[in-house]
C-alpha cells in the first residue's frame, strides 16, 4: 500500500488521487457514453433503468452508508418523487425544473419524517421508516386525485425546451448526465462539514456530539440529501416505468434498493453502482436458476424475495464491506504481496454499551 | 354508532391489541437483553401459527398435541437462530444487525409461501363459538386472545421475578458484561429468550388464528406490534404492552371513521407519537452518555 502525501491543496481536493484508479473510472466513464453506439434500444433502456437505480442506491447511501441510519422504506420516497414529478409534468411545468422540483418535495417529506426520528435511537428511525413505506403505499393508493389511485397514472413524456425527446440515446445521456453530476456533488458533499459530520456520526454519535457536531442537525440534513437523490431517481424512473401505479414502490422495492448497497458496499459510492449492477443483472440470474432448479422450487413466486433475504443475510453475514470491500482487499493483496495478513483486513467490532441506564 | 357497537369494537379493539401485546413482548424482552430489534418477530408468529396448523391438522395430531409442538418447534428455532446467526452479530454495527434480521424475516416469509401457500388457511381451534352477554355478541376465540395473554404475562413476570433462571435473565439484561463476571452463561441465556420470545410469539400466532386466519400476509402483525411497542415506549413491557392495546382499540374505530386508509393506522398514529413525543408514552430508552 502506498502512503500519500499531501504537498498541495490541488492534491488534497483531488478526488481520484491513485492513478489506478483515475484510469478506471476514465474508462468506465468513456465505456458509458459509448454505450449508445454499442447497444439495442431495448438493452438502452434496461441501462437506464441501471441508472435510476444507481441513483437511488446513491440515495441511500448517504442515509444508511454515510450516516450508519437505515432506512426500509426508500422506495416511498422513490414514489414521492415520480408522483410529483408527473404531477408537475401535467400542470405544464418543464422537466428541467420539475425534476429538481420533484427532488425537493421527496427531500422535505425525508426531512420531515428525519425531524421526527432525529432525537431517538437508530432503530426509531428504522421502524419509523419502515411504516412509512407502508403508509405511502397505503396513501398512494388513496389519493386519486393525485396519482391515479390503484388504476395508475401516465408519465408524459420527457420533453427540453420544446422538443419531445423520443429516441432513447438521447434520453440515456440525459440519464448519465444526471447521475455524474450526483456522483460528482456526493463526492464532494463528503468533503464539506455536514458530510463529514455524517460520517462522525455513523462512527459514534457520543463521540460525534463531543466534537461538537448537531447530531439532529445532521441526521435531518442527510435524511434530506439523501430522499433528495432518492427522489430524483424516482422521477427518472417514472418515465422509464411510463405508468405509475401503488404497487410498484412497496415493501419489495425498499428491500431491492437496500440489498444494493449492501451488495455493494456500505460507505462507498462505487459500492452503489457496483450494487445497482448486481440488482439489474439480478432478474436475469434468477431466471437462469429457476430453470436449472428442479421445477417444484423453481416455479414458486416466493424463490426472488427468498434470494434476495438470503443474498443480503449472506453479505451482512460473512461480507460486510460488500463486493466493493472484497474488490479492496483484493487490490490490497496484490500490492502488498507477498505480506497480506488476513489481519490487515479485520474489522474492529465495537461492543456497544446499552443505551439504558435503569 | 350506537354505544353497543362502540363497546364491540372496543372489545374486538382489546382482543386484537392483546395478540399485537403478545408479539411485541418477545420484541421488548430480545431488545432489552441484546439490544437487537428482531424485525423478523412477525415472521416468527406466521411459522408458530404454520406449525401448529400442520401438526394439528395436516398431520392430525389434534389440537392441543399440535398446539404443544408447534409452539416447542418455535422454541428451538429461536434458539437456533440465536446460537447460529445473530451470536455472530455481537460487536457489528446496530444497523447491520437491523438489515439482517429484516432479510432473515423475509426469507423466513418467503419459505413459508413456498411450503404451505398463499392463500388463507383455517385453523379448527376448540374454542369457536360466539358469547352473548346483555346484547352483545362476542367471539369467544377474542375472549381466549384477552385470556391468554394475561395469563402469559402472569406467568412470565412470575418466572422473571422468582425462578433463578429469571432473575440471571434480569441480570444479563441490565449489564452483560457484570452478568457475565457473575458467572451467568450470557450467552447461552440470550438464546434461551430468544426461545421464549419465539414461543410466545407463536402462541400468539395461534391464539390469533380463528380471527386472522393462517397465511403468510399475517407478518403485519408483527409490524403492527412493532408499532405498538413504539408507542408505548420501547424499553419497558408494560409501556409496549399498553401501547398495543391502545393501539388495538383505536384501529377498529379508525378503520370505521375512514376506510380507504383501513389497516394502516397503527403506523399513522406510531409516526405521531415519535413526532410528538419521541421516546414513546412510557420513556425507557435514553442517551447514551460519556
Amino acid at each position: 500500500m502506498r502512503t500519500l502525501f499531501k504537498t498541495s491543496y490541488a492534491f488534497d481536493i483531488n478526488h481520484l488521487v491513485d492513478p489506478g484508479e483515475r484510469a478506471r473510472v476514465g474508462l468506465l466513464i468513456l465505456l458509458a457514453l459509448g454505450l449508445p453506439l454499442l447497444l439495442s434500444d431495448y438493452a438502452l433502456s434496461e441501462t437506464m433503468m441501471f441508472l435510476c437505480y444507481a441513483v437511488a442506491g446513491l440515495g441511500l447511501m448517504v442515509l444508511t452508508g454515510f450516516t450508519g441510519q437505515v432506512s426500509f422504506g426508500h422506495a416511498a420516497f422513490l414514489g414521492i418523487g415520480g408522483y410529483a414529478h408527473t404531477w408537475f409534468l401535467m400542470q405544464g411545468v418543464p422537466f428541467l425544473l420539475s425534476l429538481p422540483l420533484a427532488g425537493l418535495v421527496a427531500g422535505a417529506v425525508g426531512a420531515l419524517l428525519g425531524r421526527a426520528a432525529s432525537k431517538m435511537h437508530g432503530f426509531y428511525l428504522a421502524i419509523a421508516t419502515l411504516a412509512f413505506a407502508i403508509l405511502m403505499e397505503t396513501v398512494f393508493g388513496a389519493a386519486e386525485p393525485l396519482t391515479g389511485g390503484h388504476m395508475g397514472i401516465e408519465v408524459p413524456p420527457i420533453a427540453l425546451f420544446g422538443h419531445v425527446v423520443e429516441s432513447a440515446w438521447q434520453s440515456y445521456y440525459l440519464y448519465l448526465a444526471v447521475l455524474l453530476f450526483l456522483v460528482w456533488g456526493v463526492a464532494n458533499m463528503n468533503r464539506s462539514p455536514s458530510g463529514r459530520a455524517m460520517i462522525a456520526l455513523r462512527d459514534s454519535e457520543t463521540s460525534a456530539q463531543s466534537l461538537g457536531v448537531n447530531i439532529a442537525r445532521g441526521k435531518i440534513v442527510a435524511f434530506f440529501i439523501s430522499t433528495f437523490i432518492t427522489g430524483i431517481a424516482g422521477a427518472l424512473m417514472a418515465h422509464q416505468l411510463m405508468y405509475l401505479s401503488p404497487e410498484t414502490f412497496g415493501l419489495n422495492e425498499s428491500l431491492k434498493l437496500l440489498l444494493m448497497i449492501v451488495v455493494g458496499g456500505l460507505g462507498t459510492i462505487s459500492g452503489a453502482i457496483i450494487g445497482a449492477v448486481f440488482v439489474s443483472f439480478l432478474p436475469n440470474a434468477i431466471e437462469v436458476l429457476r430453470g436449472v432448479l428442479p421445477a417444484g422450487i423453481g416455479e414458486q413466486v416466493g424463490l426472488e424475495p427468498f434470494l434476495f433475504g438470503a443474498i443480503i443475510a449472506g453479505f451482512i453475514i460473512f461480507e460486510p464491506d460488500g463486493l466493493y470491500g472484497r474488490w479492496r482487499k483484493f487490490r490490497l493483496f496484490l500490492e502488498t504481496y507477498p505480506y497480506y495478513k488476513r489481519a490487515s483486513a479485520v474489522r474492529q467490532k465495537r461492543y456497544l454499551k446499552t443505551g439504558r441506564f435503569r | 354508532m350506537q354505544w353497543t357497537d362502540a363497546l364491540q369494537l372496543t372489545i374486538i379493539g382489546l382482543a386484537q391489541g392483546s395478540g399485537y401485546a403478545l408479539v411485541a413482548l418477545g420484541f421488548v424482552f430480545i431488545y432489552r437483553a441484546t439490544e437487537i430489534v428482531n424485525f423478523a418477530h412477525g415472521e416468527l408468529m406466521m411459522l408458530g401459527a404454520f406449525m401448529v396448523l400442520t401438526f394439528a391438522e395436516l398431520w392430525g395430531l389434534g389440537f392441543w398435541m399440535g398446539a404443544a409442538l408447534g409452539i416447542l418447534t418455535l422454541g428451538v428455532a429461536g434458539y437456533a437462530l440465536d446460537a447460529a446467526v445473530m451470536r455472530r452479530m455481537i460487536g457489528e454495527s446496530q444497523s447491520s444487525v437491523f438489515i439482517l434480521t429484516v432479510a432473515l424475516g423475509v426469507m423466513l416469509k418467503a419459505l413459508a409461501g413456498m411450503i404451505w401457500g398463499y392463500g388463507p388457511r383455517n385453523l379448527t381451534v376448540p374454542f369457536q363459538g360466539t358469547v352473548e352477554v346483555g346484547g352483545l355478541v362476542i367471539a369467544t376465540s377474542r375472549i381466549v386472545v384477552i385470556a391468554g395473554t394475561i395469563v402469559i404475562c402472569a406467568g412470565l413476570y412470575l418466572f422473571l421475578s422468582r425462578t433463578k433462571l429469571g432473575v440471571a435473565m434480569q441480570a444479563a439484561s441490565q449489564n452483560q458484561l457484570a452478568a457475565y463476571y457473575s458467572r451467568v452463561p450470557v450467552k447461552r441465556l440470550v438464546s434461551v429468550i430468544w426461545a421464549i420470545s419465539a414461543m410466545v410469539a407463536a402462541t400468539a400466532g395461534m391464539l390469533m388464528a380463528p380471527v386472522t386466519q393462517v397465511s403468510p400476509e399475517i407478518t403485519a402483525v408483527g409490524i403492527k406490534a412493532l408499532a405498538g411497542a413504539v408507542v408505548g415506549g420501547f424499553g419497558s413491557i408494560p409501556g409496549a404492552l399498553l401501547g398495543c392495546l391502545l393501539i388495538g382499540v383505536a384501529e377498529p374505530f379508525l378503520d370505521y371513521a375512514y376506510p380507504p386508509l383501513q389497516g394502516v393506522y397503527a403506523y399513522a398514529i406510531m409516526l405521531l407519537v415519535l413526532v410528538v413525543r419521541p421516546d414513546g408514552l412510557i420513556p425507557q430508552t435514553f442517551r447514551k452518555k460519556v
